[in-house]
């Protein structure tokens, strides 16, 4: 599936709600379902700092495609990195690089990225172009 | 109709026309004033009645405009001397807000009377304002900061803080009332205590003054620092009070029009108090409309108004202790209306998050105070501060709306 595939299969899901809390118990749902990481790798190197809550985010190379993992402390912040990863994890660095996020605006959370937050979301969202900027040089 | 004793709160909430909004879809609930007070109409208008009718440059022109500014300019600033209790208008400085009149205390009085070896007293409650710039001082000029500790209640161990004064202490700077707890600390007798060892005591009063009624002189206080916005009055403008003969004593902080008498490139020769702290244009629209601000408070009766908040406060604190997992952080005897609190299991970023969904407006995080947060060993809270035109059927929506944030997370 392609980035923007994902990012309509989700925006599709979200049509469902018209209520604001199935939106985000569906997020908290998301939240909680998420992996995250486990302890010894929320590292100071992993973290990204908002003023409210920390984003620990973690980024690797498999075959020809990057993968990441990311946790937090709180759980909405937590269900939008699940929504982040589901749409950029498992590409390459060049498409992650270039890709359009347009998801978050359509399913009403683009709030949730404005630097005002301060959750971290915008930073990290950040830091995973970086990484695939960075992979994409070095090949 | 609600009416506490004799205010019409009904009316006082129709004088603030930004509480008349839906926030997704509610009417909105403004529980942020520690952060930041609504303004009246009356403060609004001030400001756009001066830039309509009266701006012009002060202390300058001759003309009728120039006249008019600076006449209102100063006449906010003898009703700031009355408010605080101030002999002289000579003691009242302007500034940007309680940050730069700290900032000014530490580069001036700092810089000129604290030296190698000696002592600067905080709290541990002190918003990051009242801490760094003493860090920087203290870095700078080989000070040592010492921290008054703060009790599992949220008071400050006063035992700790006599055994801490001495004579090397030059300066005690702590807050009338914490922004974080709502603790309303006793800063007479720490005042008191660090007078009978030669220290000089600033006061930081931005949570103080739009709930107590404040007398410098009473207090005794050296230094007494406050910032408009939390008043009722606008962003940007604030104020030092200092004692005369300290700020005489002091250096200029920083240079520029308006502060000088005479300017030859062999010497310039300063302004006398309160110019000698005022250089450049200050922002005159906002001094005027903080005078407005202080007349409604005025209008009101600040005991009235501390009324209501405590009634606020009380009716808060029991509705919020019954909500299971919920821990109020603060719990101290006096207290001005602010609840922080932590639920059990829940970040205070989800809770922020799913209750301004519901239109009800909260802080949530360290509020500025870091090191409060890491004596309680939490991350930070959320917050609920109340102002006069809060009323207790917004209390139960806050409630209403923590009940489902428990629904919607555990
Ligand atoms: C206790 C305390 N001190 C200082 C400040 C800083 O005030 P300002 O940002 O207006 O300079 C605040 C405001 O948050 C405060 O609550």
């Amino acid at each position: 599936m392609t980035i923007n595939e994902s990012q309509d299969e989700i925006i599709e899901e979200f049509e469902l709600f018209d209520d604001w809390a199935d939106k985000y118990e569906y997020i908290i749902d998301l939240g909680k379902k998420l992996k995250g990481l486990p302890e010894e790798q929320k590292t100071e190197d992993n973290i990204i700092k908002g003023c409210q809550s920390r984003v620990w985010l973690n980024a690797r190379k498999e075959d020809e495609s990057l993968v990441f993992e990311a946790d937090s402390e709180a759980i909405i912040v937590k269900g939008l990195v699940n929504m982040l990863i589901r749409v950029l994890s498992g590409h390459t660095p060049q498409e992650i690089a270039k890709a359009d996020l347009y998801f978050m605006e359509k399913i009403g959370m683009s709030q949730h990225l404005a630097q005002t937050r301060s959750n971290g979301l915008a930073s990290m969202v950040k830091q995973m172009k970086n990484y695939a900027i960075a992979y994409s040089l070095k090949n | 109709m609600q009416l506490t004793e004799t205010l019409d709160i009904q009316a006082i909430r129709a004088d603030f026309p930004i509480l008349n909004q839906e926030i997704n879809g509610r009417k909105l609930v403004y529980f942020d004033n520690a952060a930041t007070t609504q303004k009246p109409t009356s403060v609004i208008e001030t400001i756009t009645h001066y830039y309509n009718f009266d701006n012009a440059n002060i202390h300058r022109g001759i003309h009728t405009l120039a006249e008019r500014a600076t006449r209102d300019f100063e006449a906010s600033r003898e009703a700031i001397r009355d408010f605080l209790g101030a002999s002289s208008i000579e003691e009242i400085i302007f500034t940007s807000g309680t940050t730069q009149g700290i900032n000014l205390v530490a580069s001036t009085f700092g810089r000129k009377f604290i030296k190698e070896g000696d002592e600067i007293i905080i709290s541990g409650m002190e918003h990051h304002s009242n801490i760094v710039p003493w860090q920087m001082l203290c870095e700078e000029n080989g000070i040592k900061l010492k921290v008054i500790p703060v009790t599992d209640l949220g008071e400050l161990d006063m035992e700790a803080y006599a055994n801490m004064l001495s004579e090397k202490v030059k300066l005690v700077s702590v807050n009338h009332v914490s922004n974080s707890l709502g603790t309303i600390n006793p800063v007479k007798e720490i005042i008191d205590l660090a007078h009978s060892f030669g220290a000089k005591v600033l006061i930081d009063g931005a949570q103080a003054t739009s709930h107590l009624n404040i007398d410098v002189q009473a207090l005794d206080a050296d230094f007494y620092v406050f910032s408009a916005h939390k008043l009722y009055g606008p962003t940007g403008i604030g104020v030092l009070y200092g004692k005369k003969d300290i700020l005489n004593a002091m250096p200029p902080y920083m240079g520029g029009g308006e502060m000088i008498k005479d300017v030859t490139f062999e010497k310039t020769t300063y302004n006398e108090l309160p110019y000698k702290f005022e250089a450049g244009t200050p922002n005159i629209a906002d001094v005027v409309a903080l005078k407005t601000a202080l007349e409604y408070i005025a209008f009101h009766g600040k005991e009235n108004i501390a009324a209501h908040e405590d009634m606020l406060l009380q009716y808060a604190t029991e509705q919020l202790s019954e909500i299971e997992g919920l821990k109020i952080i603060g719990q101290a005897k006096e207290k001005i209306s602010v609840v922080s609190f932590v639920m059990d299991g829940i970040h205070h970023q989800d809770i922020g998050v799913l209750l301004d969904n519901q239109g009800v407006a909260v802080r949530t995080g360290h509020h500025c105070t870091q090191p409060l947060m890491q004596r309680f060993n939490i991350l930070g809270t959320s917050r609920a501060s109340f102002a006069v035109y809060n009323t207790v059927e917004e209390i139960d929506r806050l409630v209403a709306g923590l009940h489902k944030v428990k629904k919607m997370l555990l």
